[in-house]
């Protein structure tokens, strides 16, 4: 591959194998039915409905607190919820233990704060998981990872520990690792804004690139212009509930709800 | 006063002190720092049963006296309850003494590890969960060498405190240096020079504890992980 000064190659197809396979079938990959959620009296879920075909790219946005961040983590299953159900590619993920830590391993996760492993190097940080989870070689993790690097454009700062990283760099390779799995899914939880303005577009670039590839990704993201290049879905949540599902297109323009009006009204401001 | 004859007269015997006195910390190190993880392990894990064991241990062992504890290990276990280690009694003292020691010394491990683990970001066990470790996994993997990382330098007081605390091993009936210290002073030939054999004894103590913090110091700044 050509050198593209440490920013993210999109210009060119990688090899085939790169990047995780979308689904098995035609049937939904994400489904989320009826999910109830309390933080001890407050109701942070309410009612959670949402289905998500495979290679589909859904934005969720909403105001602080509205539950997106617990959204996207029960959909892994780091918050356990209360009742309804949440299948991914046809399977429930259960309660806890080994196989819940296998299944797991199918859905990626991106955080807001990176949370690369700060004692690994980043290389290290992307072949963990494939062979202390997938049970791959060595070898191979390392040739994987590598392609992986070069692809999210970090490939010559493999060998640097994270704290070593600027933040894009760090969200880049926090991308890596969770690409290193083959997921089915990703989830990303406002991966943007710990960042510096002047990163924030390394790293959308990057999920743009995955978007296109046929990656299926959830995306908590104010960023409309992600949304509107990236997602064919914007689901608007607020005080726990989905209020509004919607096109990107049709959402900020023209949204149906006087809820997602007032808070778009708020974000354009300013 | 002065007169450092009586801490030399007895040199070698009170080297044999420090070699028993050494042979107990190593083996004391090396075991409560075993027993410390498992506990903090067991404190930190999702089974109530295990936090539970883990709290109740570390309450029970931290605030018993060490005398009771090394007291219970020689007199109750090993001579009246005749659980011995070997049939060698010196042996047997010895050993018992390194398990009333590392029992104790671990729950104080187990105390400064737990504050290693919360010294680690809540982000990392999430992404350590995220790409499918399991509990144990991400324990073993992530966790916990970064919690030793940062409580080199307290472990280092930790480790310095067990050193002295082997002189309480004497109540046990193993005889390391304090011990040894005391059986020349009863010899009813010695005669004068308490001080300066006490201060030859403390003396030897300075030499396995100071390197032992300095080496630590070193380590952790060495180790440290950045953030
Ligand atoms: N671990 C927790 N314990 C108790 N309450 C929590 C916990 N996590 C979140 N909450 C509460 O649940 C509600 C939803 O939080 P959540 O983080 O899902 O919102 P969000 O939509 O992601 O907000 P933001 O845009 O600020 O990230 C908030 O009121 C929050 O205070
Ligand atoms: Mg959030």
């Amino acid at each position: 591959m050509t050198d593209s000064e440490g920013g993210p190659d999109l210009s060119k197809d990688g090899p085939e194998d790169t990047i995780a396979p979308a689904a098995s079938g035609d049937r939904p990959l994400v489904v989320v039915e009826n999910v109830n959620k309390h933080f001890g009296e407050l109701h942070v879920l309410k009612d959670i409905n949402l289905t998500v075909d495979p290679g589909e790219v859904v934005v969720v946005i909403g105001p602080s607190g509205g539950g997106k961040s617990t959204l996207c983590r029960s959909i892994n299953r780091l918050e356990p919820i209360d009742s309804g159900t949440i299948r991914v590619d046809g399977k429930e993920l259960p309660k806890e233990g080994k196989e819940l830590a296998r299944l797991r391993a199918d859905v990626g996760m991106v955080f807001q704060a990176f949370n690369l492993f700060a004692h690994k190097s980043i290389l290290e940080n992307v072949t963990l998981g494939p062979v202390k989870v997938r049970r791959q070689g060595k070898q191979e993790s390392e040739k994987h990872a590598m392609e992986l690097l070069e692809r999210v454009g970090i490939a010559d700062q493999a060998h640097k520990y994270p704290a070593q990283l600027s933040g894009g760099q760090q969200q880049r390779a926090a991308i890596a690792r969770s690409l290193a799995m083959r997921p089915k899914v990703m989830l990303f939880d406002e991966p943007t804004s710990a960042l510096d303005p002047e990163m924030v577009n390394e790293v959308l670039d990057v999920m743009t690139g995955l978007a296109r590839e046929g990656m299926t990704m959830i995306v908590v993201t104010h960023e409309m212009g992600f949304a509107r290049r990236a997602a064919q879905k914007v689901v608007f949540m607020a005080d726990g509930q989905i209020v509004e599902e919607n096109t990107p297109d049709e959402f900020f323009t023209n949204a149906r709800t006087e809820r997602a009006k007032d808070f778009l009204s708020k974000i354009l401001t300013h | 006063m002065f007169d450092f004859d009586p801490f030399f007269d007895n040199f070698d015997e009170i080297l044999n002190g420090f070699a028993a006195t050494l042979r107990l910390a190593a083996a004391a190190a090396v075991l409560s720092l075993i027993i410390g993880t498992l506990l903090a392990s067991f404190r930190v894990s999702p089974v109530p049963v295990l936090r539970a064991f883990g709290t109740g241990y570390v309450n029970v062992l931290r605030n018993t006296p060490l005398t009771l504890v090394l007291l219970m290990c020689s007199l109750g276990l090993n001579d009246i309850l005749a659980l011995k280690f070997s049939d060698t009694t010196s042996t047997s003292y010895y050993w018992w003494a390194v398990l009333g020691l590392s029992a104790y010394t671990g729950a104080f491990v187990c105390e400064t590890l737990r504050a290693g683990v919360n010294t680690v970001p809540l982000g990392q066990a999430e992404a350590a969960r995220s790409i499918g470790l399991t509990f144990t996994q991400s324990l073993r993997i992530i966790i916990l060498p970064q919690a030793f990382r940062a409580i080199i330098a307290p472990l280092g007081s930790v480790f310095i405190a067990m050193i002295k605390n082997t002189t309480v091993a004497a109540a046990a009936s193993y005889a390391e240096v304090a011990l040894v210290t005391k059986t020349i002073v009863d010899k009813p030939t010695f005669a004068d020079g308490v001080i300066p054999l006490f201060l030859g004894v403390a003396i030897g103590f300075l030499i396995l504890t100071l390197p032992t913090g300095y080496f630590f110091g070193w380590l952790a700044k060495r180790m440290a992980v950045a953030r």
